[in-house]
C-alpha cells in the first residue's frame, strides 16, 4: 500500500536521530553475508553495520529477504556465508539463547499459559537472577508501559495494543544489546499503530536502545528511524536518513518505492559543475543538480517529489513546463492535480490557497534544480 | 441443518441414530446387572441381588492376580508409550527430518497391522530375546499398540501451538530443555494426557497379544475374563466387566479434569 507521504520535516531538531550525528560506530556488523534456501538465494552478499543506539530500518517489498536477515541477527537461520560480529566478536556460531537479543515478534509470541507477569519474569528468570529482584524488575518494566493493572491477565484477555505491549516489554526487560522487531505493528489497526510508533520512539530516545526494525510500510520506517536501508531482492539499494531516502534516493528503485514521485528519462548534457543540464527524451531541458558522478552523455532519470512540482502562469523559473491539466483531485490538505505537455505527464500536490486550476487550462510546471534527484537508469 | 428435510428423511435418520447407539450400548448394558445376579448361571432372569462375584474376584487368586497383572502392566505400557510416542511426535515434528513420513507411517503400523501377525511376530522374536513369559515382554508388546495413540494425539497439540512461541523462549535466553520444559511441554500437556488415557484404555483391553506373549504369570484381566469364558461361564465375568468399565470412566472422568485444567490455564477464564 501506497500511503501519500508528507515529507520528513527538513530540520533534524527533536528527532529522534540526534543520537547518530558524526561517524558511525560499528556495533553490530554483518560482513559479507549470504543466505540461500535450495537455489534461491535469499539475500546476496550483505554488508550492513548497525551503530550502538540507533533506530536502524529494513524496509522493502515483501519477500525481500528482511525476516530472514532478522532472524540470522537473532539466531535461528544460519546464514550460508559470512560473519556476524556483536563488538568485534563473531555471534554467528552462537544459539540464539546466548545471543542476548530481544525479539519481537509479528504475532507477539506471548506464551499463552502464562501471565503478563509471568511472561516479562521469563528471560530474567532464564538468567538467574533472583526472585526479589526479577519481581522488582518485573514491576518497574510493567509499570514503564502502564499494565500494571492487568499483569495477573493471561495473554488472550488482552488487547492487541496491550499484547504488543507485553510483547515489547519482554524483550526490553532483560537489557539485551539490541532488540530486533519483525514488522511488530503490522497487526494494529492505524490509530493504534501510529500511538506505539510515537511510543516506540520514546522509549528508544529514553532508554538509548539499539533496535533494527523491520517493516513495509515506508511511511513508519520515515518517521521512526535514523537510518533506513531500503532492501530490494535481497540486497541494500540504499542505506541513509529518512531525510536523505526521500529527497535523494540514489537508485530508481527507491525513488519509487518510497513515497511517489516523477520519472522523467534523459541525457546528460552540459555540465557545469555539480550544476548539469539534462536533455529529456520527450524533448524539453530540465536543469538539475548532480549528487553523483555522472559523465557527459550519460544516460539519467530525474526524479522530481508531486509536492516539489509547482504550476504558475508564467516561466520564469529555472525549470518550466508548458502543460495542460488533466485532472484536480480534491484531497483535503491538498490538490492533486495530473499534468501533461512537452511530451511528459506528471503528477503534482498543490497548496489549496494558491489559485484553482480548470480542468484543461494552460500553465508552466515548474521545479528547483535542487529539489530534484538525478539516478542512474 | 438445513430446513428442507422431508419428514419421513427426519424420522430415517432418527431411527437410526438410535438404533446405532442402542448397538453400541446394548452389550455394556446387558452385562452389567449380571454382575450383581446371585445365581451362578452367567443367565437372567436375575433371581436374587448380591454381591457374591465381586467377592468372588477378591478371593479368588486366578482373578485377583489378573487384575494386579492389569494394572501393573497397564501402568507400564502407559508410561513407556506416553515417554516414547510424545519424544516421537517432537522428533517427526521437523520437516528436515529425512523419512519423516515413511518413519511416521512406520510407527502407526500397530494400529493396521492385524493383532495376530504382530503377536506370531513378538512370540518368535521375544523367544530369541529371552522376553517371553516376562513382565517386561507384555509391557514392551502393550507399548508398541499404545505409541500410535499418543503420536496422533500429541502431533495434535503440536500442530496446533503456535512455532514461534519456542523462537521467542530461546530469544530469552532459554536453553532447548528449558524451552522443552517451560514451553513446549505445558502447552502440548492435554494432547499427552489424551494419548495416555487412550494407552491404557488399549492395554486393558488388549487380548490377542498378550495370549501370544505373557505366560501365566502375566495373565491380565481381559486375557482371564476371555479364558473363563471358554472354561467355566461364571457371573465373576460380569462383576470383572463391571471393574473394568468404571475403572475406565474413572480414569477419562480424571483425565478429562486434568485436561480441561491444563486447557484453561491456556486460555482466558
Ligand atoms: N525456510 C525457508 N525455506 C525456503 N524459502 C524461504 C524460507 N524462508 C524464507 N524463504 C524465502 O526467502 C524469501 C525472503 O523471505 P523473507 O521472509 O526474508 O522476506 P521478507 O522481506 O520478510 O518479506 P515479508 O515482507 O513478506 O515478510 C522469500 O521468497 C521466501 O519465500
Ligand atoms: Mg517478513
Amino acid at each position: 500500500m501506497r500511503v501519500p507521504l508528507v515529507p520528513p520535516p527538513a530540520s533534524a531538531v527533536g528527532r529522534v536521530n540526534a543520537c547518530c550525528e558524526g561517524p558511525l560506530s560499528a556495533f553490530i556488523n554483518l560482513e559479507r553475508i549470504s543466505k540461500s534456501f535450495g537455489t534461491f538465494k535469499v539475500v546476496d552478499d550483505l554488508d550492513l553495520e548497525i551503530a550502538k543506539g540507533e533506530f536502524l530500518s529494513l524496509l522493502g517489498p515483501s519477500g525481500s529477504g528482511k525476516t530472514t536477515i532478522l532472524m540470522m541477527l537473532a539466531g535461528f537461520v544460519e546464514p550460508s556465508s559470512g560473519a556476524i560480529t556483536l563488538e568485534g566478536k563473531r555471534i554467528d556460531h552462537l544459539p540464539a539463547h546466548r545471543r542476548n537479543m530481544g525479539v519481537v515478534f509479528q504475532n507477539y509470541a506471548l506464551f499463552p499459559h502464562m501471565t503478563v507477569a509471568e511472561n516479562v519474569a521469563f528471560p530474567l528468570v532464564m538468567r538467574g537472577v533472583s526472585k526479589t529482584e526479577a519481581a522488582e524488575r518485573v514491576a518497574r518494566a510493567i509499570d514503564m508501559v502502564q499494565l500494571t493493572h492487568i499483569k495477573d491477565r493471561k495473554p488472550a484477555q488482552l488487547s492487541g495494543g496491550q499484547q504488543q505491549r507485553v510483547a515489547l516489554t519482554r524483550a526490553l526487560v532483560f537489557e539485551p544489546n539490541v532488540v530486533l522487531m519483525d514488522e511488530p505493528l503490522g497487526a494494529l489497526d492505524k490509530q493504534l499503530r501510529e500511538h506505539m510508533q510515537l511510543e516506540l520512539r520514546e522509549l528508544h530516545r529514553r532508554l538509548g536502545l539499539t533496535i533494527v526494525f523491520v517493516t513495509h510500510d515506508q511511511g513508519e520506517a520515515l518517521t521512526m528511524s535514523n537510518r533506513i536501508a531500503v532492501f530490494n531482492a535481497g540486497q541494500i539499494e540504499q542505506l541513509a536518513s529518512p531525510e536523505a531516502i526521500y529527497d535523494h534516493p540514489e537508485t530508481r528503485f527507491v525513488a519509487e518505492f518510497i513515497g511517489e514521485t516523477n520519472m522523467f528519462a534523459g541525457k546528460v548534457e552540459a555540465r557545469d559543475g555539480a550544476r548539469t543540464k539534462i536533455r529529456l527524451d520527450a524533448g524539453p531541458m530540465v536543469e538539475a543538480y548532480l549528487t553523483t558522478e555522472f559523465a557527459s552523455g550519460a544516460a539519467a532519470l530525474v526524479s522530481v517529489r508531486p509536492e516539489r512540482v509547482g504550476l504558475s502562469e508564467t516561466s520564469n523559473a529555472a525549470n518550466a513546463m508548458p502543460v495542460k491539466v488533466l485532472d484536480t483531485v480534491y484531497q483535503g490538505d491538498h490538490m492533486r492535480v495530473r499534468l501533461a505537455g512537452s511530451g511528459v505527464e506528471m503528477v503534482a500536490k498543490v497548496d489549496r490557497k494558491t489559485r484553482a486550476w480548470a480542468v484543461g487550462a494552460e500553465a508552466f510546471a515548474t521545479f528547483n534544480p535542487d529539489e530534484c534527484t538525478v539516478i542512474a537508469p | 441443518m438445513s430446513g428442507q428435510t422431508s419428514p419421513i428423511l427426519r424420522i430415517a435418520q432418527i431411527v437410526f441414530g438410535v438404533a446405532v447407539v442402542f448397538f453400541l450400548l446394548a452389550p455394556i448394558v446387558a452385562i452389567l446387572p449380571l454382575a450383581f445376579n446371585s445365581s451362578v448361571f452367567l443367565n437372567y432372569p436375575i433371581e436374587s441381588f448380591s454381591s457374591r462375584w465381586f467377592g468372588e474376584l477378591q478371593s479368588n487368586d486366578m482373578w485377583r492376580r489378573s487384575i494386579v497383572n492389569s494394572l501393573i502392566i497397564g501402568s507400564g505400557a502407559t508410561i513407556v508409550a506416553t515417554v516414547l510416542g510424545t519424544l516421537a511426535a517432537l522428533g517427526l515434528r521437523s520437516s528436515q527430518l529425512p523419512f519423516a513420513s515413511a518413519i511416521r507411517t512406520t510407527f502407526l503400523m500397530p494400529m493396521v497391522v492385524p493383532a495376530v501377525v504382530l503377536g506370531v511376530g513378538m512370540q518368535m522374536l521375544y523367544g530369541r530375546l529371552g522376553l517371553a513369559n516376562s513382565y517386561l515382554g507384555v509391557v514392551v508388546a502393550h507399548a508398541v499398540l499404545c505409541i500410535p495413540f499418543v503420536l496422533v494425539s500429541v502431533s495434535g497439540s503440536l500442530n496446533a501451538m503456535d512455532p514461534w512461541l519456542e523462537r521467542a523462549a530461546s530469544s530469552l535466553g532459554a536453553s532447548p530443555t528449558r524451552v522443552f520444559r517451560r514451553i513446549t511441554m505445558p502447552i502440548i500437556m492435554p494432547g499427552i494426557l489424551t494419548g495416555a488415557v487412550f494407552a491404557f484404555a488399549t492395554s486393558l483391553d488388549e487380548v490377542v497379544l498378550t495370549l501370544f506373549v505373557a505366560g501365566p504369570n502375566q495373565r491380565t484381566l481381559a486375557r482371564q475374563m476371555f479364558a473363563s469364558i471358554r472354561e467355566n461361564i461364571s457371573p465373576a465375568v460380569a462383576a470383572a466387566a463391571f471393574l473394568m468399565i468404571v475403572g475406565t470412566l474413572c480414569i477419562a472422568g480424571l483425565v478429562g479434569f486434568l485436561r480441561w485444567r491444563s486447557q484453561k490455564a491456556l486460555k482466558p477464564a
